[in-house]
């Protein structure tokens, strides 16, 4: 589970945290503001400090935030002096923008903001597209403006190049306050609310927000120009409104809610990715006339809402083509403010007690939620008491959760409270009197919080700002500038209300809410003379950048003391319980006791004999003749023991043919892999053994339910590892992969699999499931192993095994977590152009469907479509994919003159056809042994290749990868011990990457995002990252996709299937000098420590069908000869991805081969 | 690193390596050879003596075979005990092959409950298994199950399948990921009583099927066997009850509750003083865990089928 973090403000104006693995509130680090607001997202947390001015906190990452600014030097020929500076009069400036309309000098490009400081000085640019100038980055020209080239023609009079620099964003991990250089008159008066949403709406530029503010006027401004390199915008713009407004509220996507000073709700209409700021406002009128809304927040699809009385309101119907919503429903609780996070989930600061409450039960079908439970964890400071919460947990029953089923609830008694009033800290009293408040005020209507305070001296001179500013705001106070804000007063309006609200309120139906601090339950709160630092007092709560899911397990409810080994570590050091000295006993001791009864009775009879197990049960089968089609049938397992104790299975599966009964039968030990195929109405799988994975036909069952089939792949997978042998966490030198469905197997290397002779055929590698979802795995033979999602998420594997549906006895007890993944599925809309109507969705009878696959041979309805498989539901509705390869236009069209054909994305006069491409995102939850490696999202990874005999050990194990941003990445601090490293070390790149390898010396090869790669020089252990990119232009014509680096050799990928080896490499010319192209057919290439090479062979003709997507090992590659010929078959189809990486194993060569070897192959090290 | 599961499989294929002799007053027409068998720990000695009964039926004569019963050291053996518990409690210092004494007759009325087939031991199992899942998790995972899978359970017993029975067993020692353990911790404490301990014979409360008898005493204090007392008139069972109480495997504090902690609660005369000498063993499945060991982790992993965790407390050997 990624973690993530709560926002919260205390009364007094200080920022917390709370991580969702976390048991404690978290200072923020810069504690010299003091803040009124925070609105936070994944990446930042927006505020407004007491002085009214925004700041900015942008959480530190390994990956900078870096700008590329650009000028271009541009040349004219003339017969003096050859291309100097001196241009024609009706030419651009010699130092411009790409376009030359701009003049742009280098010593004139200033940085935007004091929170940037340069990279580096500005450099010539020497890559043009994909390859190098190698003439100082000139391209030339005819003329400008023109389309410039690399080559030096007669007739080329221009050439003009482009400088770089970089600046990089500096002020992370701290409130960066946001400059106003508009112009004075334009500046907005001081601000009085925020918001930041808007992350959903497009993915372009990266990291785009939408920030919305509220001054003290009422005015609302939108600021624009938010991104991830760009995290502060550029300028505040102002949005009109038909009245004032208070409070503002963005969700992650299309809804914005504001309130109006009388009570009612804005509704921002009109949203759009060409739009984000909206068109027009809509007005939604308060729940009932008497109580406006004060406060709202917006998620994805559902909208909250405080009124005036507190009352807590869920509005009904409301999604991205409703905005408004259909209607008000009354929710149970009061609070001052709400705040709807991610996922919709939902955080409040209860009126009573001030504490934060987070809504349990939200899903996206009961968006609802269920009940509000108190968050009671404590802060950094008030770890030591570990009674400090007890009160706050006394809020707990307050909205009748299971806390309160305890059953020795006794009387609250107000001697214990009002002298745990007189021994807290002033700051602690608040709570105290609300809860008084609750309790003895009920029904007395009109008691303010004047009259409390003077009964109690204390509270009074406690809190002299709170109640001096509840007569203040009795009346409609509205325009509360900062001068009549003393400073101290971080809170505004919301607070400002607070008396009348609980005047109003008539309190009926609160439980008694101190009954669970007599329960006893937690002693030590009670027997401490002196409890410090009661439960802290929340303004504000943001949960925009706190990602909780229907199915998290948050520890924010339970207070903790202490380590308890049960509780999860999310590092992956070893936990103390595997260590733990009774755990080793314990072990040790059952060892000896086998010895000891056993040892010398082995001769003696078992009282049970062993006999044969069988489990039976109908399943479907699909046939091996034609037609082909699932028949019913049943089968049995038998398992027995056989006279050496060894396990073995035999499956028989009897079917029905011409009224004749027949079976035909696999003993498991021949089978090579069991392979789950989920689709959308089938819970099948397929079982393979060597014969049947040449024929490319495996035996496929289908159970009727998802339970049902889990059981019996368990079941027979666990026959399948028994009968081999195979038991426990693979071994160091596995071979991974990985299917087209995400499935992970893993396969334990035999040493014969890279002999020279009688090697085995790759065909007859067992292959066992390991639980999770991964797109990519990278494995090193030190044990570490990385995945990639296909959300991109990195995860890290934890040495466990089992998960998914591998339960109880083919799992590890430990090392299994919750793992999920988020796909999309996509669909196309088809229209074709005629001369009446324009575009429709009419189209000739010979066309494609109008609704279909990319193909357009399948047809495709939004409302037929269903997630790829069962395991996967729905997260998002569908939305216009504007980032298909080709471009589109606004509205996310690509035109073409006719079905099939390549798409661009502008209308031409010859374009008859148009597309657009629809996702929708689907997610599963699955488990396995695998931890994220927050926060980073990955494209590609790679760790690096160890000899068997290489003594590595001591140093860290070299670790690249490459972000989905295309940013190239170096961890630090990986090891057995901690194969998920410490921290990123970001390598610069002048342009997005796509894949990285290393080599077993440290050569690290990369292929950028243009198709060329790139040979990266001094990497070593003590340089991890290296010191510059040397530029290696790709085969001629091809664009390279994928690199991966042997001992010696490199092989590359290009996005035509091509595979091409480096030839040329030498110590003294680790770059190589050419490309030579080995094999097509090839979707993905692993090259291991021993240059063995193993790549998925995009078709394979088996004798029964063909496969896509296939296992295959070169044959026949030796030291002189590292391309080798020929390929050999193994599992597959449906393989996505192999890493043959960790596997060092070899049969021990004999002495003159190791000469042989050593002595005169391509010696690299 | 070893893993957790591999200590389900070693408590499972426990095994004690067993003597029986035919008790030597029983009428034989010819001579009854001892039988050698290794019995599984976890099963019950009625549930895997098939082959002895058959054995010495046949150096029987056919009118005197009645229900056969066993005995160690004048210790009549509870078939409804776990055959490792009964071993550890009894006979845990003595050399092995364990050295039982078979009869068929005389049964001990007083002091063993009948065992006409091998459906009694199923309904003591089950009842086990039922009481022990209502502590951990109020019925619910017991009753949700349905009778096949309690029949699996049974069977895997039955027929020492470690497979079989934890597919279905594995579902019973689960527990929600909110909770940091069971509800409560099925455990059942028996203590053997030690030399030092007064022995009034005939005076303590006899409860059939509940407690186990003493039987280190020196010679000269030995009573007969109850099989023998009739003709004396005299009772002779000396035995304590178990120990079972409610326990719950976390403190509210929400630390994990060790062995200790159970042993301080229930059945302090257990734990040996810090200064003092150790006098007791504590013993599940033969082995000593140590006091720290987290009672949530020892009930998930050396329970017994029945889901109990039999723990046993023995004078500490003097050798």
């Amino acid at each position: 589970m990624p973690t993530s973090v709560l926002w919260a403000v205390d009364l007094f104006g200080r920022v917390y945290t709370l991580s969702t693995a976390g048991q404690c509130w978290e200072l923020c680090k810069d504690v010299q503001m003091e803040f009124k607001r925070v609105s936070a997202a994944t990446q930042c947390c927006w505020g407004i400090a007491c002085d009214n001015q925004v700041y900015l906190y942008v959480c530190s990452s390994d990956v900078p935030i870096r700008h590329r600014e650009e000028a271009y030097e541009n040349q004219r020929w003339n017969p003096m002096g050859g291309f100097c500076e001196k241009l024609l009069p009706s030419d651009r400036w010699s130092w411009s923008d790409v376009s030359g309309l701009q003049h742009r000098p280098l010593d004139g490009v200033a940085l935007p903001s004091p929170h940037w400081e340069w990279e580096s000085d500005w450099y010539v640019d020497e890559n043009f597209g994909g390859e190098p100038t190698e003439k100082g980055g000139w391209t030339y020209a005819m003329d400008f403006p023109a389309t410039y080239t690399r080559d030096k023609k007669w007739n080329s009079c221009v050439r003009r190049r482009k400088w770089i620099r970089y600046r990089r964003y500096k002020s992370r991990d701290t409130w960066a306050k946001i400059p106003s250089k508009d112009d004075p008159k334009e500046l907005p008066d001081p601000f009085n609310d925020l918001s930041v949403g808007g992350w959903e709406i497009t993915e372009e530029p990266v990291g785009r927000l939408s920030v919305w503010a509220v001054s003290l006027q009422g005015k609302v401004w939108y600021r624009e120009d938010v991104s991830h390199p760009n995290p502060e915008g550029s300028s505040w713009s102002l949005v009109d409104t038909p009245g004032e407004v208070v409070q503002i509220s963005c969700g992650p996507h299309d809804l914005i809610w504001a309130t109006l000073w009388e009570g009612q709700a804005l509704v921002r209409e009109g949203i759009c990715r060409n739009n984000p700021k909206g068109s027009s406002w809509s007005i939604v009128e308060p729940p009932g006339s008497e109580n406006g809304i004060m406060h709202v927040s917006a998620g994805v699809s559902v909208v909250w809402a405080i009124t005036k009385d507190r009352k807590v309101w869920f509005r009904r119907g409301v999604n991205s083509h409703n905005p408004c919503g259909t209607s008000w429903i009354e929710m149970v609780g009061e609070m001052t403010m709400v705040n709807v996070g991610l996922n919709d989930q939902v955080w409040g600061i209860s009126c009573e007690d001030r504490a934060v409450y987070f809504r349990q039960g939200v899903t996206p079908s009961e968006l609802s939620g269920k009940t509000w439970k108190p968050i009671i964890v404590g802060r950094e400071s008030d770890r030591s008491h570990s009674g400090s919460s007890s009160s706050l947990l006394s809020a707990g029953c307050f909205f009748g959760d299971e806390v309160r089923g305890s059953g020795t609830e006794s009387a609250p008694s107000d001697t214990d409270a009002s002298s745990e009033v007189e021994r807290q800290d002033p700051e602690q009293v608040l709570p105290r009197e609300s809860v008084d408040n609750s309790r003895s005020l009920k029904g007395s209507l009109s008691k303010g919080p004047e009259t409390r305070g003077s009964t109690e001296d204390t509270l009074e001179n406690a809190c002299p700002a709170d109640s001096k500013k509840a007569p203040e705001a009795s009346g409609v106070d509205e325009c509360h500038g900062p001068a009549s804000t003393p400073a101290e007063l971080p809170w505004t309006n919301i607070d400002l209300k607070e008396p009348k609200r609980v005047s109003s309120q008539p309190s009926a139906g609160f439980p008694e809410t101190t009954g669970l601090s007599s329960l006893g339950l937690f002693p030590l709160g009670m027997e401490e003379p002196y409890v410090a630092d009661d439960h802290p007092l929340w303004a504000w709560v943001s949960g925009g950048g706190c990602a909780v899911e229907a199915c998290s397990v948050l520890k924010w409810f339970t207070v903790q003391s202490g380590l308890s080994p049960s509780v999860q570590s999310l590092s992956l050091s070893i936990t103390p319980a595997q260590t733990a000295a009774w755990r080793k006993q314990i072990f040790q001791q059952l060892t000896e006791r086998t010895k000891r009864e056993l040892e010398s009775f082995r001769h003696y009879e078992q009282a049970v004999e062993q006999s044969v197990w069988v489990k039976t049960g109908s399943l479907q089968w699909w046939c091996d003749w034609k037609p082909h089609k699932w028949v019913d049938v049943r089968v049995a397992l038998e398992q027995f023991t056989g006279h050496d104790g060894a396990r073995d299975s035999i499956l028989f599966i009897y079917y029905m043919i011409h009224e004749e009964k027949k079976y035909l039968h696999v003993f498991l030990n021949e089978v090579t892999v069991l392979v789950p195929v989920l689709n959308e109405a089938k819970h099948s799988f397929a079982l393979y053994t060597p014969e049947r994975t040449r024929q490319r036909w495996p035996v496929r069952l289908a159970a009727a339910t998802e339970q049902d089939m889990n059981d019996w792949l368990a079941l027979l997978s666990l026959s399948c590892c028994e009968s081999r042998k195979v038991h426990g966490r693979p071994s160091p030198q596995a071979i991974w992969s990985v299917t087209c469905k995400g499935d992970i197997f893993v396969s334990e290397p035999s040493p014969d699999l890279e002999a020279r002779e009688h090697l085995l055929p790759c065909d007859q590698m067992f292959w066992r499931q390991m639980g999770g979802h991964l797109r990519i795995i990278e494995a090193n033979s030190r044990g570490v192993v990385w995945g990639i999602g296909y959300d991109h998420t990195a995860w890290v594997y934890t040495g466990g095994y089992g998960g998914g549906c591998f339960q109880g006895l083919a799992s590890s007890t430990s090392n299994i977590y919750t793992q999920s993944d988020v796909k999309s599925v996509y669909i196309y809309e088809n229209q074709r152009w005629n001369p009446v109507t324009g575009y429709t969705s009419r189209g000739l009878p010979t066309d494609r469907y109008m609704w279909s696959d990319a193909t357009g041979l399948q047809e495709c309805t939004k409302a037929g479509t269903k997630p790829p498989s069962l395991q996967w539901t729905w997260v998002s509705d569908w939305y216009v994919d504007f980032s298909v390869p080709g471009g589109t236009d606004q509205e996310g069209w690509q035109y073409a003159s006719d079905f099939p054909a390549s798409y661009h994305g502008y209308k031409t006069m010859k374009d008859f056809v148009r597309r657009r491409c629809w996702a929708r995102k689907c997610k599963l939850v699955t488990s396995g042994p695998w931890l994220e490696v927050a926060p980073i999202a990955l494209s590609d990874v790679s760790i690096i290749p160890e000899s068997a005999d290489a003594d590595g050990r001591g140093h860290h194990i070299a670790l690249w990868a490459v972000s989905d941003k295309g940013d190239v990445l170096c961890r630090l601090g990986v090891s057995e011990l901690n194969p998920a490293g410490s921290s990123w070390l970001h390598v610069g790149t002048d342009q997005p990457f796509a894949s990285v390898s290393i080599g077993t010396c440290y050569q690290v090869w990369a292929v950028a995002r243009d198709g060329s790669a790139f040979y990266r020089g001094s990497v070593s252990p003590s340089q991890p990252a290296g010191d510059c990119w040397y530029h290696i232009p790709s085969p001629p014509k091809q664009k390279l996709t994928q690199v991966s680096v042997g001992q010696t050799s490199v092989y590359a990928l290009d996005e035509n299937g091509n595979l091409w080896y480096r030839a040329g490499i030498t110590p003294s010319y680790p770059q190589g000098s050419s490309w030579e192209h080995v094999s097509n057919n090839v979707r993905k290439v692993s090259v291991g420590p021993l240059d063995q090479v193993w790549v998925i062979a995009n078709k394979v003709q088996g004798s029964h069908g063909l496969s896509r997507g296939t296992v295959c090992h070169r044959m026949g590659v030796q030291p002189r000869e590292p391309k080798g010929q020929g390929w050999d078959y193994g599992i597959g189809g449906g393989w996505d991805h192999i890493s043959v990486r960790a596997n060092a194993t070899m049969v021990p060569r004999n002495v003159s081969r190791e000469q042989e070897a050593h002595g005169q192959g391509p010696v690299y090290c | 690193m070893t893993d957790d599961k591999d200590v389900l499989r070693d408590v499972w294929f426990g095994r004690i390596p067993t003597c029986f002799t035919l008790y030597q007053d029983e009428i034989t027409e010819r001579e009854a050879e001892p039988y050698y068998l290794l019995l599984p720990r976890v099963s019950y000695l009625t549930l895997v003596t098939d082959k002895v009964k058959k054995h010495f039926q046949k150096a029987l004569r056919q009118e005197d075979v009645s229900e056969i019963w066993f005995e160690y050291e004048g210790t009549p053996l509870k078939w409804h005990y776990p055959i490792g518990l009964l071993f550890d409690l009894l006979a845990s210092s003595s050399a092995l092959p364990w050295n039982i004494t078979v009869h068929f007759k005389s049964f001990p009325e007083k002091d063993l409950l009948h065992c006409p087939s091998k459906d009694a031991v199923e309904a003591h199992f089950m009842s086990c298994m039922k009481e022990a899942d209502a502590l951990k998790h109020k019925s619910q995972v017991i009753n949700e199950m349905q009778k096949k899978d309690h029949k699996q359970l049974w069977m895997g017993l039955q027929n020492d399948r470690f497979d079989q029975f934890w597919a279905i067993n594995r579902k019973l020692m689960e527990y929600p990921p909110e909770e940091n353990g069971f509800r409560y911790i099925p455990f059942r404490i028996y203590q053997k009583l030690g030399l030092s301990t007064l022995y009034y014979p005939g005076t303590m409360q006899t409860k059939v099927g509940l407690e186990l008898r003493e039987r280190d005493l020196p010679a000269s204090e030995r009573y007969l066997p109850a099989y023998a007392s009739p003709v004396l008139g005299i009772k002779t069972t000396t035995e304590r009850p178990f120990i079972q109480k409610l326990f719950r495997p976390v403190a509210a504090d929400g630390q994990l509750h060790t062995l200790g902690d159970l042993l301080k609660e229930v059945c302090p005369s257990a734990i040996t003083p810090e200064d003092g000498e150790k006098k007791n063993q504590v013993m599940i499945h033969g082995i000593e865990p140590m006091l720290e060991t987290p009672l949530q982790w020892l009930s998930e992993h050396l329970s017994y089928p029945d889901n109990f965790l039999h723990i046993s407390i023995v004078p500490q050997p003097t050798d």
